[in-house]
């Protein structure tokens, strides 16, 4: 368990993590969500002590990450910078990784094996593709078989069947009870994984919730209409209480109210519609919603 | 396993897994042995200076501070890497405590250089001796022994000075560019300013070729200070506690 408590990071004048608090609970994936520079790089940074906190604390299973006794068994993290020397193979990178928190040689071979690097495990890294480098870094965060993972961005660089497989291995890793945090920007690739998201912009929280519960609150399904006479629907659906807004092509969208009942509402008044249909938004635009819209 | 010891063992893994060690420290060797030889031929018939006295350790060594620049540039290196590289952001979530972290790195960067100096200053010696002629000298002789010492130490102490630098200044530009002139511009310039001299010969390079010396050097030549082998030697060791003090308060405040 994570538990991240009242936490600020300044730099000079700029804000990039503002009084943010919120629990990673094992046993399910949970998504770390926000616009580029939102903050989440910089907070996974304090959570591992790179970065010093301006204010507010984090607990990994309720001790500081610098207090941990070899930290890589406890905590695995893949970061979004570069962390490699190009000079050195990948093998002999995770050597040295396991070598400082007495891991042994056997774990490097299936951590290798595992990401699907041991045909590359004797090349040096500088020759690698992005894809490969993240392939790595997940080896390295995976080399301690912590019980806590933070995954800063790893679909970055990953092709798709990467993709599908670092799918399956975040959601296995949750199953097996891990407390597992995953940090994206992008909603699509976090509503195929994540159970639980929690959603930051300009360093704030703007929720800790599931993912239904999130598409349902901010995403604003509806129902959209298409008609030659828009004012006389809309007086039809006002008149029943039903709150009407207007689609960016000119369509008229129906909100709180079933495909069923606009139906029945237009039939009995009569007016001639060209198509119904519900909509159920997508996470991503619940974000942008959420967000006001913005990579900043 | 002790922390430290896991992070002295992944230190050692880290210097062996880089070409640059390997080339660093070969051409540190090479150069020591090679070019001590090579000038040594040149000192057999020189006309000798009437105001030093001739001493067969030092002056057969001019080819060992040639060697010291590549040692210290592999000390610059084992620890700026980190910083260019990245890498330290991986070492300090695998190792937090910045003092075990840094405690290590020049622990291991310590006993590689311990080793390289001792090849180096007896290579250089055992080589250049007896190309020296009736010039030369033995390791039984007076003083030979601790100035062929004293010559490893000032190797090894020299490289991890570097290190201290380098963990204060993260780059390796900056690192040689002040380590360099410090180290050898000032035996051929500065040092030869008698006004200043009180001051200059307290520089590491002052203090290293007391430590190579097997015979002491009149007042107002070069090679001359008001310390003598072992004052050189704590002049030597409080530099290189200054840099690695420097080194660890700024490895404590990192942000990497």
């Amino acid at each position: 368990m994570i538990e991240v408590d009242g936490l600020s990071k300044r730099y000079g004048g700029t804000v990039a993590v503002d009084d943010l608090s919120f629990t990673v609970r094992p046993g399910r994936v949970t998504g770390f969500l926000g616009p580029n520079g939102a903050g989440k790089s910089t907070t996974l940074r304090m959570m591992l002590d790179l970065d010093r906190p301006t204010g507010g604390r984090v607990r990994i299973d309720g001790h500081r990450y610098r207090d941990l006794d070899r930290p890589l068994r406890r905590v695995g993290a893949l970061l979004e910078a570069r962390s490699t020397h190009g000079g050195r193979s990948a093998r002999q990178h995770l050597r040295w990784l396991a070598q400082t928190n007495g891991i042994g040689e056997a774990r490097v071979r299936e951590v290798l094996d595992q990401v699907g690097l041991a045909d590359a495990a004797r090349r040096r890294t500088k020759g690698f593709s992005l894809g490969m480098g993240q392939r790595l870094g997940l080896a390295g965060a995976l080399l301690g078989d912590p019980p806590v993972l933070l995954l800063d961005e790893p679909v970055n660089g990953l092709d798709p069947e990467g993709i599908v497989w670092l799918r399956a291995l975040v959601r296995g890793l949750a199953a097996e009870g891990r407390t597992v945090l995953v940090s994206s920007h992008l909603m699509s690739e976090m509503a195929l994984t994540a159970e639980h998201l929690v959603v930051i912009a300009r360093g704030r929280l703007l929720a800790d919730t599931t993912v239904e519960e999130f598409v349902a609150e901010h995403a604003g399904s509806h129902v959209r209409i298409t008609t030659p006479t828009p004012a006389r629907l809309r007086d039809v659906l006002a008149a029943a209480g039903i709150r009407v807004g207007e689609g960016a092509d000119g369509a008229i969208e129906a909100h709180g109210v079933g495909a069923d009942r606009v139906g029945e509402l237009v039939a009995a008044s009569g007016v001639v519609v060209h198509e119904i249909g519900a909509r159920t938004a997508s996470l991503e635009e619940a974000f942008m919603r959420l967000t006001g819209g913005g990579q900043e | 396993m002790s922390a430290l010891r896991m992070a002295v063992r992944a230190e050692l893994t880290k210097a062996r897994s880089l070409r640059s060690t390997w080339w660093s420290l070969l051409v540190a060797t090479a150069l020591s042995i090679g070019l001590s030889a090579l000038i040594g031929l040149s000192l057999r018939d020189a006309r000798l200076s009437e105001r030093n006295t001739w001493d067969p350790v030092r002056y057969g060594y001019f080819g060992l501070t040639i060697g010291l620049i590549v040692l210290v540039v592999f000390g610059v290196m084992l620890v700026s890497g980190e910083f260019t590289s990245g890498t330290i952001r991986a070492s300090l979530a695998a190792v937090p405590r910045r003092g075990v972290f840094l405690g290590a790195k020049v622990l291991a960067g310590a006993g590689i250089a311990a080793v390289v100096s001792v090849v180096c200053g007896f290579g250089a010696f055992l080589a250049v001796q007896p190309v020296l002629g009736d010039r030369g000298t033995s390791l039984g002789e007076p003083g030979v022994l601790r100035a062929v010492f004293g010559a490893c130490l000032y190797l090894a102490l020299m490289a991890v000075f570097a290190m201290g630098v380098a963990a204060m200044l993260r780059s390796t530009a900056l690192c040689l560019g002040i380590m360099i002139p410090i180290l050898f511009l000032n035996s051929q310039g500065l040092s030869n300013l008698p006004a200043i001299r009180p001051v200059t010969q307290f520089l590491p390079d002052q203090a290293g070729m007391v430590l190579m010396q097997s015979v002491p050097q009149p007042p107002g030549s070069v090679g001359h200070t008001d310390f003598g082998w072992a004052g050189a030697l704590l002049v030597l060791l409080a530099w290189t506690a200054a840099a690695l003090a420097g080194g660890f308060v700024a490895v404590r405040r990192l942000d990497p």
